[in-house]
């Protein structure tokens, strides 16, 4: 399966909807989406995964360039994922001590409000 | 022991198709179903590791992996004709407490194969002038290919 991207903003929020494959073949095209709403002004960003399928460590080089970037803006970039094939990636990478991770939006979009 | 083989030019859309086909064969092979997600991220990794080593390297090369069914144990090779001994160095230098620190190629570099030793049974990586060879392998069914 392909990868297909989409976004929008709520109040400071922009959730990212990724659904499909995050492989060496499609990861560039979330690298250029987020490097785009970073430069764009979106610092706060969310990244639903929950419709992911597949995600290597290109996708997570990808993940971690983008919190790299949004915190240069003392932004933040938290993904929301329960699939347990794609939190075992963050776990063996020890990425889940360095993204927050959320079981659905709306639980995230609450923590992110508690934080403003 | 039954042996598929497969090469592939150095381009990203091709590990997917790799991915495709080793899941394909360890079911086949009798790998067990709640295995198969970890056979295709160590093989996709694998191949990823291995055609960004190329594309740095040696883009004109294809990249051999090898998929063997061998006395109950599902076994893959995935060997590339660059030079990896800059890729050890900078995996060596690869700090997991401090990503955020990291080179983008440095950090998945040592990612994938960080992914790799942490999903495959059994993983053994020979680096060399001439290239690298990743064998990894999973339990399978005993009796070698099973009926589809």
């Amino acid at each position: 399966m392909d990868l297909k991207l989409d976004h929008h903003s709520e109040d400071r929020l922009t959730i990212v909807e990724v659904e499909g494959e995050i492989d060496v073949y499609t990861a560039p095209r979330l690298r250029e989406l987020l490097i785009d709403l970073v430069n764009k002004g979106n610092f706060h960003l969310l990244v639903n995964m929950e419709k992911v399928d597949f995600l290597d460590s290109t996708g997570l080089g990808v993940l971690v360039g983008g919190l790299k970037r949004v915190r240069a803006h003392d932004g933040s970039l938290e993904l929301v994922c329960t699939q347990e094939r794609i939190l075992k990636i963050f776990r063996i990478t020890g990425l889940t001590k360095v993204f927050g991770i959320y079981a659905s939006v709306e639980e995230a979009k609450e923590a992110h409000g508690r934080d403003k | 022991m039954a042996t598929v083989e497969l090469t592939f030019s150095a381009l990203p859309a091709h590990v997917r198709t790799a991915r495709l086909v080793a899941t394909a064969i360890a079911r086949r092979t009798g790998v067990e179903e709640s295995l198969l997600d970890e056979v295709r991220l160590a093989v996709g990794e694998a191949c990823s590791r291995a055609v960004e080593a190329h594309r740095l390297h040696c883009p004109g090369e294809p990249i051999r992996i090898e998929l063997r069914d061998d006395l109950g144990r599902f076994e893959v090779t995935v060997t590339d004709s660059a030079p990896s001994d800059e890729l050890e160095q900078e995996r060596e230098l690869l700090r997991f407490d401090d990503p955020l620190g990291q080179l983008p190629d440095t950090l998945m570099t040592g990612f994938g194969i960080a992914v790799i030793v942490g999903l495959a049974d059994d993983v053994q990586v020979y680096p060399s002038q001439k290239g690298m060879r990743i064998r990894m392998s999973w339990p399978a069914a005993t009796n070698g290919l099973s009926p589809v």
